[in-house]
């Protein structure tokens, strides 16, 4: 690869990219510095991850690669070749996230709404690894996601409804 | 039989069918929000759509000396490039004064600086691409030569003023008020306590998660300008940009879809979208600007950084004579468009010493513009300094007098029943409910067993303090804000109903919806009003071409001004429907009423015709009704305060904190907080925009600050380094109310957007001081930091 920086127009390398988006696969010429992110929104459409800060903090990106939750604006697009990413767009329409869903329209643990697919993704990662979470825990692991306007009570209760029900439909 | 007609709400001695009014309804609009399917600027797809990014000032104050965009112009997919002249030939400059703020002065602001950069981050250039990336690419390439010029920080050397940013201005004074009543004075001479303190409040940011956004679509043909924005106050914006941008209202359209968090950052006119809907004209094709989030935290505005001293004068009993005020704050290098800079000052004057009945009181303010980015209203405005001022020194004074905070609070807040009341600067109070909160509060959290624990978890060295903060807020205004001050902002807000022939009702409201729940309790309020079940209801806002004029969401006015005309609309919607029916059933229409969707026999409840039916009959068979009558199943309504100049709310919020002396870490243990806005629409939601609120004030009190250097740069400027309160740090808080709807309109409601952020930041602060007690350290100093902290129990 050439690496001039600065030139303008080496900045527009592409590779040919194929991984599976939401079950469907899909093979596009990426723009090698182009994030994951952007690669969902601009060329899939996808814009349900969001961009609120481009450099890994505020969480509204988080998508899942290969099963874990990843900051798409981290990820560069051309790294995902051959993985498998989920999106919200994705989890909604498989039912996987319907109670969290649930839990968070009835406790109106969203306002904006900005924050709330990287929520859901980092709330689900969380539910999927430790089924247990204690009320502390869940505020220790949602800390990387901000979200600006709930001050994070409802959305703190809202997982833990989903993790006591969903440990009472294990048993 | 419940009464649904016309009376208000809160009528005494009348059981009135509130219908969904008072219930936690989830909110229908949330449900594409959950599943990411939302609409924000970002969003939307455009063809021939073009990305504007910006060369800003990389200097607090310089002068431009050359500015070459040739080799920009040059790169791949550069579609233009333009300077501040070149802008400013579509887009007229700006002055934000306001006539009411006697003696505000700001010089003109240009959506692109020409030849002198005021402050870091001024945009001084744009460049349209076809991309984003290829616009920043280019952006490397542009030549600019600099000639530094001398950059004031610090307010007090630009009070001072040895070096003038405007020449023009004379000095460095934006606004300045001084109030007195006329017996300060003497009330300080005779006081037995006399209690003073200075304290400092650092600058802070919104930091709303979508970041500022504008989309602005010229079409040459209609001479048409649609703005797709993310903003607060879409009928104010489509004034400012047609009379800006010199093209007629009427041709001006504002849609603002979903909006990623607001919080007052969203309702100011910012140069860099101004320029962008200006390049959208000039080039005849959509433009789009997306700030980034390093461009948010060095150009969206920033709040706050005031120095305040105030001084109590007290009786030995306990009762406080009076306040003194001197508050200095610095706002940057101009006043903001259209609202001014000047209002935060003017706050701070106007509410210090708010919840107490002192009959003396003096207050001044000055604004002061420096060479850092501009500040303006951010939620509370004023409020978050004018209730730290107050319970920070109340406190002081209570610990002198030897008086338990509560009980102090408790002798001198204005009693329950002397309203209406006038307030030594001004205000009038229509009916608040201090007392009736404090003892809420204080059942609510166990005061007395937490002073206990307190006692004796200080002997074994765990120090923890407990804070109150009793506050004041303004919500609902009347024109007296801004309209009298001959800003065209509006203080009314209207709704429109509409019965559709499905039986389902459409409401057009001139409120926005930031998240906070707008459109949910409007559904909630039409579907009572009109009486159908609230999955008939529809609301649609956020879009000029569409609603009623109106001035959006600012000032915790959305659900008790739009709120109001939605009521008022829904009940005439109800009786234009009721007098169709009439007609289709030839009954006699004091016998009807609609219950469920369905016009029902008032006494007995029966089903005698379904609003779909009633649709299908007015709207596709007219010719059975009646020659001369015509059904009017579209009604518009709109309300604006104007018995008082701002229906005033109260709440008390208390918190308790653990401080660790060794490392000035403070850990938040639990918030309480009690809160009158009136009639509660929906408990839910009100109690979460409550708890986002006193989240954003934790933040103000603890983490948050805009550091510069004395270069004018600020260095803290990435989500890295700007800490805000993440869910780890923060407490369970625990709201409840006392509820005084206002009289002045049928709904009873008053604003709650703001209180969480006017008194957190009080509580918090108070806290932490109550904790240190024992070291006889204070902090007074915002965000305390674990550096102030140490600072203050001189281990550092």
């Amino acid at each position: 690869m050439n690496a001039t920086w600065g030139h303008a127009s080496n900045m527009d390398e592409t590779l040919l990219t194929t991984l599976t988006v939401n079950g469907r696969t899909v093979t596009r010429r990426i723009s090698a510095r182009q994030h994951l992110s952007d690669f969902l929104r601009d060329e899939l459409g996808l814009t349900g991850a969001h961009t609120g800060c481009e450099h890994g903090v505020c969480g509204a990106c988080t998508v899942r690669v290969d099963g874990l939750a990843v900051r798409g604006c981290l990820m560069l697009a051309v790294q995902a070749d051959g993985c498998k990413v989920d999106t919200i767009e994705g989890l909604s329409d498989s039912g996987e996230i319907a109670d969290l869903q649930g839990a968070f329209h009835r406790r109106n643990a969203l306002q904006c709404g900005f924050c709330t697919p990287g929520m859901l993704m980092s709330a689900q990662e969380l539910l999927s690894s430790r089924p247990d979470a204690k009320r502390d825990e869940i505020r220790a692991h949602m800390s990387g996601n901000y979200c600006r306007c709930t001050g994070y009570h409802a959305i703190v209760d809202a997982i833990e409804e989903v993790a006591a029900s969903r440990r009472e439909g294990r048993k | 039989m419940n009464a649904r007609a016309e009376l208000p709400l809160h009528a005494p001695g009348t059981a009135v069918d509130k219908g969904y009014i008072g219930q936690s309804v989830p909110r229908p609009n949330a449900k594409r929000l959950l599943q990411g399917r939302g609409a924000y600027v970002d969003d939307l797809r455009f063809p021939q759509l073009a990305h504007v990014v910006f060369f800003r000032s990389p200097y607090a104050h310089a002068r431009l000396k050359r500015l070459d965009l040739s080799r920009a112009a040059a790169q791949p997919g550069v579609i233009a490039v333009f300077d501040g002249r070149a802008v400013a030939q579509y887009c007229k400059p700006w002055v934000a004064v306001l006539g009411h703020l006697k003696g505000i002065k700001s010089p003109p602001q240009f959506a692109i600086a020409i030849e002198r950069a005021c402050c870091q981050g001024e945009a001084m250039a744009a460049i349209v691409a076809e991309s984003r990336a290829q616009g920043e690419d280019a952006l490397q390439l542009v030549e600019a030569e600099w000639e530094e010029l001398p950059v004031v920080c610090d307010m007090e050397e630009s009070l001072a003023g040895k070096y003038v940013i405007h020449p023009a201005l004379g000095d460095n004074i934006c606004f300045e008020r001084k109030f007195s009543t006329d017996a300060v004075d003497a009330a300080f001479a005779k006081a037995d306590v006399v209690a003073e303190e200075t304290y400092t409040f650092g600058r802070h940011t919104g930091v709303t998660l979508e970041s500022r956004s504008i989309l602005a679509d010229y079409n040459a043909a209609e001479q048409t300008l649609t703005v797709y924005q993310s903003t607060q106050a879409p009928h104010m914006m489509q004034d400012i940009f047609s009379r800006h941008l010199d093209i007629p209202e009427a041709n001006v359209r504002v849609i603002c879809k979903d909006v990623g968090g607001s919080f007052g950052i969203k309702v100011h006119v910012y140069p860099d979208e101004m320029a962008t809907a200006a390049i959208s004209v000039m080039l005849r094709r959509p433009v789009k600007f997306v700030a980034d989030r390093l461009e948010s935290f060095l150009t969206d505005i920033h709040a706050r950084e005031h120095k305040a001293r105030v001084r109590i004068a007290c009786t030995k009993e306990g009762e406080i004579l009076a306040f003194e005020l001197w508050d200095l704050t610095a706002i940057g290098p101009y006043s903001v468009y259209p609202r001014t800079s000047g209002i935060e000052g003017n706050q701070v004057v106007n509410l210090t010493g708010g919840p107490y009945k002192h009959q003396q009181y003096r207050g001044q303010t000055q604004v002061v513009f420096t060479n850092k980015n501009v500040s303006c209203q951010y939620r509370g405005v004023g409020h978050p300094i004018a209730v730290a001022l107050t319970e920070g020194i109340v406190d002081v004074a209570a610990e002198q007098l030897g008086l338990d905070p509560a009980e102090f609070r408790r002798r001198n807040l204005i009693p329950d029943d002397a309203y209406p009341y006038s307030f030594p600067s001004g205000l009038k109070f229509e009916q608040l409910s201090h007392h009736q909160s404090l003892d809420k509060l204080l059942a609510l959290m166990d005061y007395a067993k937490l002073r206990t624990e307190q006692a004796a978890l200080r002997k074994l060295g765990v120090y923890r303090g407990i804070g109150l903060a009793a506050m004041i807020e303004v919500t609902n205004p009347s024109p007296a804000f801004y309209g009298v001050g001959g800003a065209r902002i509006s203080a009314q807000d209207g709704a429109t109903l509409r019965l559709d022939p499905t039986g389902m009702v459409t409401c057009l409201a001139s409120v926005t919806e930031q998240g906070q729940g707008t459109e949910g309790v409007f559904a909630q309020i039409a579907a009572s009003a009109v009486g159908v079940t609230i999955d008939k209801v529809r609301v649609i806002t956020g879009d000029t071409g569409v609603t009623p004029y109106g001035g959006g969401t600012w000032a915790s006015r959305g659900a008790g001004i739009g709120g109001e005309a939605v009521l008022q609309a829904g009940r005439a919607l109800r009786s234009n429907i009721l007098d169709v029916a009439t007609h289709i059933l030839g009954a006699n229409r004091g016998e009807l009423d609609i219950v469920g969707n369905e016009v029902v026999n008032r006494l007995s409840l029966e089903s005698k015709l379904t609003l779909a039916e009633l649709g299908r009959v007015a709207y596709f068979r007219p010719d059975t009704l009646p020659q001369k009558f015509q059904s009017e199943l579209t009604v518009t309504r709109h309300y604006t305060p104007r018995d008082y100049g701002f229906t005033f709310t109260n709440g008390i919020q208390a918190c308790l904190v653990e401080v660790d002396v060794e490392t000035g870490f403070v850990k938040l243990l639990k918030h309480w907080c009690v809160e009158d806005c009136g009639t509660v629409i929906n408990p839910m939601l009100v109690d979460e925009q409550l708890r986002g609120g006193i989240v954003q004030g934790i933040g103000a009190a603890l983490f948050e600050e805009c550091l510069y250097s004395e270069e004018g740069q600020l260095m803290n400027g990435s989500m890295v380094d700007y800490l805000v309160p993440l869910s780890a740090e923060m407490p369970d808080i625990v709201v409840a109310h006392v509820e005084t709807p206002t009289k002045q309109s049928d709904l009873g409601a008053k604003g709650a957007g703001e209180a969480g952020t006017a008194g957190a930041p009080a509580a918090v602060m108070n806290a932490i001081n109550d904790a240190l007690r024992p070291f006889k350290a204070r902090v007074t100093a915002q965000p305390a930091t674990p550096q102030r902290i140490l600072e203050a129990l001189g281990k550092i």
